[in-house]
Formats: structure tokens, C-alpha cells, sequence
């Protein structure tokens, strides 16, 4: 009997349950910990340096880690979007780090790094997922 | 730090970076892919930046 051949071939599936959702808030908390899970390490290495850079120059430009604030529906989504880094995220908001300095010229570019690395994190757990679960 | 032109590099660098290796498997295809990403990047933000040069009319 044939069998079919998939593109999950070669990969290292974490196919239990469990497994997947902690391999997903490995993947939230550590930018690239999920890609590191499953044994693809380049991956995760351009995950962790790109990711983390990313939110420590949104920092270092002055800008916000907003906070959930869901009576100003955008600033509440762009906390959500700050929120995708785990760890990162977690560590400046109890130190402090990302009050935002509106008067800075990079204020904006600030939040731009700063949410964009945490929406791109959320495309890297998601894709951690389907690899976890043999799709990719 | 607050040239908009460098910012930009390094954004578009970065981005290009993540979405190259999220889209490859194989290194040599990340290397390209993120190249014409980056390039696509920086070459739109002139583009679009030279169109808006005579705003407002």
C-alpha cells in the first residue's frame, strides 16, 4: 500500500496536546524558543537576535508600551500588539521601561518597532504551531 | 539616532529578515528571498517618499 509523502517529513512534530501549548508560550515568552524546540536553530537565532533587537531599539527611541486600555480601542490594540513578545515585554513593563516620550522625534518609531516586533513574534509562535503539528 | 533614512534601513532590514527566514527553509533561499524583501522595502520608501515630495499643493 502506498503511502502519502507531506512536507512535515523530516520535521520533529510535538504532537501531543500539551506539548503544542507549551511549546506556543515557550514561543510567546522567548522570541525564536519555540523554533529552538523543534530543532530548527537558525531559525530561532534570527527569531531571538531580530525580535529583541527590534523591541530594545523601540525602547532606546522613546517609545510606549501601551497599556490595556480598552475604553481607547486603539491603544488597547496596540498593547495587544506590544503584549506579542513574552518576556521582553514583561521585563520592561515591571522595570518601568516604555512610558513614551510623546515630545521625542522618534516617538513614532519608536511604537512602530516596538509593535511590530510583537506582532511579528505572534507570526513566529504561529508558525513554531504548525511546524509543532506537522503541517509544515 | 534620529535620521529617518537610517531608521528606516534598519526597520526594513529587520523585517526582511523575519519574514525571509519565516517564508525559507533552505539558508541560501532566506538570503535571497530577505534580499529582494529589503530591497522592495527601501526602493518603495523612495519611491513613494519622491511622489509625496510636493505635498502638500
Amino acid at each position: 500500500m502506498a503511502t502519502k509523502s507531506t512536507a512535515a517529513e523530516g520535521a520533529r512534530p510535538a504532537s501531543e496536546p500539551g506539548t503544542l501549548v507549551l511549546l506556543c508560550v515557550a514561543a510567546w515568552a522567548i522570541p525564536g524558543a519555540g523554533h529552538f524546540w523543534l530543532g530548527r536553530v537558525q531559525k530561532g537565532v534570527v527569531f531571538l537576535v531580530a525580535l529583541t533587537t527590534m523591541f530594545g531599539l523601540g525602547l532606546l527611541l522613546q517609545g510606549r508600551l501601551f497599556p490595556f486600555d480598552l475604553g481607547e480601542p486603539l491603544v488597547a490594540l496596540a498593547a495587544f500588539a506590544n503584549a506579542g513578545l513574552g518576556l521582553p515585554w514583561i521585563a520592561g513593563r515591571a522595570l518601568g521601561l516604555g512610558n513614551g516620550i510623546v515630545t521625542a522625534v522618534t516617538y513614532e518609531y519608536g511604537n512602530t518597532f516596538l509593535i511590530v516586533a510583537g506582532l511579528l513574534n505572534f507570526l513566529v509562535m504561529l508558525d513554531a504551531y504548525d511546524i509543532g503539528a506537522g503541517r509544515k | 539616532m534620529s535620521s529617518h533614512l537610517l531608521l528606516l534601513v534598519i526597520f526594513a532590514l529587520l523585517v526582511s529578515a523575519v519574514f525571509a527566514t519565516l517564508s525559507r527553509d533552505e539558508p541560501r533561499e532566506q538570503l535571497r528571498t530577505g534580499a529582494m524583501m529589503f530591497g522592495g522595502f527601501i526602493a518603495a520608501a523612495i519611491i513613494l517618499g519622491w511622489l509625496m515630495f510636493p505635498l502638500p499643493l
